[in-house]
């Protein structure tokens, strides 16, 4: 258990101590949510959607907990060679809980970076429907970082070195964002397109935290965001946690 | 301490250890010397639970490290070739979680912290991010890192490589007092002849994963009919320059350095 803990604050502290980098990390949420949101929003509220700004908020923090959530698990990557990686994985301690530390402080992370995105957005002018649901969303967020992190880790543990950084970037995390219906809503689309964004986790972690912000406005529904997000969640950690038990040094 | 029978690793069709045997008394200060690619670090690896060897034995203090890796992990502590700090955290902190990492309870790693970071002078800055840090300092902090946990035995792959002089005195002064004072066995690797002949009680060179030699300095020095252990290691292991192919390893170290700029 204090293996873990002290993991967790390992995490918690070296972000609370890149202050540049608390600032920096919140520049491209921010491009999306003003850019995008304020320039959309005309023909939004043409098309018969409504408010964009509204739309597109929770999708934002989405986006924010998603980046941070898997690049702290591809952090390892860098550990793995230079880093303190393996002074940890030599120590008499299961990898399990080394990764499980590891993972919640990179979760815990997303989260409050979420958090940060979430006060953006309401000075921006986000208006949450219902406060009394507002707070579940918080719920999805925390499950969004977990996927990830764990994904995070799965990926960082299987990669050799930095080359492959590019390629996840590419093929892996934007397609996820650009599909989680993030940015348009998820009705009405063709059939590959809207089989393929029904297949992306976090579709359903946008769409809880809209639900839940947003009432009434959802494309799955509540349950089943929170169904699949908890079973992708395990599947992830169970392949997180077995890529991560085999990393040779 | 140690003891190695027929240690043998393969990779595919290539072998890096061949068939190496020796033994390393208690309180001992083991200097194992070899070119590049001769199978140290390999060696190194197999000792310390990393990697699994293809044939032969190896006990650690009684242990195999194989079969009762935790136990074995608890008794040894290393420092490796690559640095492996955390460069965000502090010394202080760096301490505290390598002792949390090896169950040292509170207050006896409070005490020994404070104990070895005063040994090892870097005491005064103990709250400053190690990123901050001289090469000397960060390698100083390893080593006293790896002893917190009051280990039987202390690996040093290449603990020098790098650091001027002054610091590499320094550095091995230090360990020689803790060898001492806690009778701490030592196996260590080095580049630089001079420092295993000063520093160590026994050597040992490998070459083309052959144990080629083994005994005191003197002896080893005797055996080749030279001067200095330098001409002794050369006689032993020839004059042709050994040349790696970069591996993954090799290519994240030259990537850590252009983005790092040396800091890390």
């Amino acid at each position: 258990m204090s293996v873990i803990y002290i993991l967790w604050l390992r995490e918690l502290k070296r972000y609370l101590r890149s202050r540049v980098q608390i600032v920096v990390s919140l520049g491209q949420p921010m491009l999306y949510l003003l850019v995008l949101g304020f320039g959309m929003a005309p023909i939004f509220k043409r098309a018969g959607y409504g408010n964009y700004l509204q739309f597109i908020a929770p999708g934002v923090i989405g986006m924010t907990v998603l980046f941070s959530s898997i690049f702290s698990g591809l952090g390892l990557l860098w550990d793995r060679q230079f880093g303190f990686l393996k002074e940890t994985l030599v120590a008499p301690v299961p990898r399990l809980q080394i990764m499980i530390g590891r993972t919640l402080g990179g979760a815990t992370v997303a989260v409050i970076q979420g958090l940060l995105v979430a006060v953006i957005c309401v000075i921006a002018g986000f208006r949450p429907g219902s406060l009394a649901t507002a707070p579940f969303a918080l719920g999805f967020m925390v499950l969004i970082a977990i996927v990830f992190a764990a994904l995070g880790v799965a990926i960082g543990s299987s990669l050799q070195d930095m080359q492959g950084f590019q390629l996840i970037m590419n093929f892996l995390v934007m397609p996820i964002y650009f599909l989680s219906g993030a940015l348009f809503p998820l009705t009405g689309l063709s059939m590959p397109l809207s089989w393929i964004t029904a297949a992306d986790p976090l579709a359903y972690g946008i769409d809880g935290m809209r639900s839940m912000f947003l009432v009434g406005i959802t494309r799955f529904g509540a349950p089943t965001d929170l169904a699949v997000l908890v079973i992708v969640g395990a599947i992830f950690l169970i392949v997180g946690a077995y890529r991560f038990s085999k990393i040779e040094i | 301490m140690i003891h190695v029978h027929n240690l043998v690793k393969s990779f595919g069709s290539f072998t890096a250890v061949n068939d190496v045997s020796f033994e390393v008394a208690e309180g001992e200060i083991f200097a194992f010397l070899g070119p590049n690619g001769a199978g140290k670090t390999t060696t190194i690896k197999m000792l310390t639970t990393l990697l699994k060897p293809t044939s032969g034995s190896i006990r650690l203090d009684g242990l195999d490290p194989q079969t009762r890796q935790n136990e074995a992990r608890r008794r040894f502590g290393i420092v490796f070739q690559d640095p492996s700090l955390d460069g965000d955290s502090s010394a202080w902190e760096n301490m505290e979680i390598h002792g949390v990492l090896y169950h040292v309870p509170h207050k006896i790693r409070r005490q020994r912290t404070e104990e070895l970071l005063k040994l090892f002078e870097l005491w005064e800055r103990r709250n400053e991010p190690v990123k901050k840090f001289s090469g000397g300092m960060k390698r100083r902090l390893e080593i006293a890192r790896g002893f917190l946990h009051t280990p039987r035995i202390l690996f040093l792959d290449e603990p020098t490589l790098g650091l001027d002089p002054q610091s590499r005195n320094q550095l091995w002064s230090h360990v020689k007092e803790v060898n001492e004072r806690e009778k701490v066995t030592v196996f260590l690797t080095t580049h630089y002849m001079d420092e295993a002949d000063r520093v160590a009680h026994r050597i040992g060179v490998i070459d083309h994963g052959k144990l080629v030699a083994q005994g005191t300095p003197r002896e080893i020095k005797e055996q080749t009919g030279t001067e200095s252990l330098e001409d002794a290691f050369l006689a032993l292991t020839g004059a042709t320059i050994r040349d790696e192919s970069a591996d993954a390893a090799d290519k994240v170290r030259q990537f850590a350095k252009m983005w790092s700029g040396g800091k890390r």
